[in-house]
């Protein structure tokens, strides 16, 4: 077994956050990081997968709707059964949606307008690989870049996962106060991200990668890229038991 | 029908809608624009996409069946949103126009 972690950062056609993904991991996280090709059909070595944001497939018939049967996905719900950190961000939220690897879907923004600025997220569950050395409560200062952000799930799904601590981030106040008002993509119950039920996998729609400096504007991303770095890069420390 | 295959084929047509309850925004919108031209009585207005294409299939049954699967595989979100598929005889020529 390799003592030196691996991230891998998956790119698909139409991806333009890998990147930065890829730089912030190596960068500012300071782990080992690789481009994994959509066409590669293993992930053997990696400790953990970032889907990037971006355009797959050109956003065509819905997000992350043709990008889900790229051959890197077969692999990749393997990896996620497994028990191996997984991070979706932004497209790749999408895509880990319309690969059923998290329950829901994102609709396009309440006000049809691309959101591109900066929003505070109120972190919900430090039960999953990508929250664990964050306090709930805790208020990160994160970008958005979507046009298709607005989290769903029928009413029954979202009492699952407030039940089982699967709902990991809502858009907030910078104080940490969740309204309507600061819920800009009319996302059910402002959900910013969630979990599966194990907590390995985990989406979110805000941008980390882009937030993982203070020179690039802010460092609070840091805090959820960061955190795979720990124990939890052993799946059988993800047991939720 | 194919000359290569002979098998007939079907031209198809799948209808893609938000469930109900689902946000629609976008047919929110057109509803907007709409009131704007007058139309005030104008309500329930939901925006989709139609997706059409041409199937071989022994049969209309085995055809629809077949968009069917497609629809609940890819053109389609059941997450999301609802689909029709409607089914004819392609016309006779090479691309079934």
């Amino acid at each position: 077994m390799s003592t030196s972690p691996t991230v891998g950062v998956i790119t698909f056609p139409g991806s333009n956050g890998d990147h930065d993904a890829l730089h912030a991991m190596r960068h500012d996280v300071g782990v080992d990081a690789r481009f994994v090709d959509y066409r590669e059909t293993s992930l053997d070595g990696l400790s953990a997968v970032i889907l990037p944001g971006g355009f797959s497939y050109g956003d065509h018939l819905r997000c992350g709707a043709i990008a889900r049967f790229a051959p890197v996905m077969g692999p990749l719900v393997a990896f996620a059964e497994a028990g191996h950190p997984v991070l979706g961000i932004c497209n790749g939220f999408q895509i880990l949606t319309e690969a059923h690897l998290l329950p829901g879907a994102l609709l396009r923004n309440r006000s049809l307008r691309f959101h591109c600025f900066w929003t505070h997220v109120r972190i919900e569950s430090d039960r999953t690989a990508w929250t664990a050395g964050i306090a709930e409560g805790t208020v990160l200062r994160l970008p958005v870049a979507h046009g298709e952000g607005a989290y769903f799930a029928d009413p029954l799904t979202i009492t699952r996962l407030e039940g089982n601590g699967q709902i990991v981030a809502r858009y907030s106040t910078p104080e940490g106060t969740i309204s309507e008002g600061t819920n800009a993509n009319g996302s059910v119950g402002s959900i910013a991200a969630i979990s599966n039920e194990r907590g390995n996998v985990v989406g979110l729609m805000p941008h980390p990668e882009r937030a993982a400096n203070p020179l690039v504007g802010g460092g609070d991303g840091l805090r959820l890229l960061g955190t795979v770095l720990g124990p939890m890069l052993s799946p059988t420390t993800l047991s939720r038991t | 029908m194919t000359e290569a295959t002979g098998i007939p084929q079907w031209r198809a047509q799948a209808t893609v809608l938000p469930k109900p309850g689902v946000n629609d925004p976008e047919g929110d919108s057109i509803r907007g624009g709409l009131q704007q031209l007058g139309y005030g009585g104008v309500s329930g207005v939901r925006a989709g996409k139609v997706i059409t294409l041409t199937v071989e299939a022994a049969s209309e049954d085995e055809a629809r069946a077949t968009v069917a699967r497609m629809c609940d595989q890819l053109l389609a979100n059941p997450v999301i949103e609802t689909y029709e598929v409607t089914v004819a005889p392609a016309a006779v020529g090479p691309e079934g126009h």
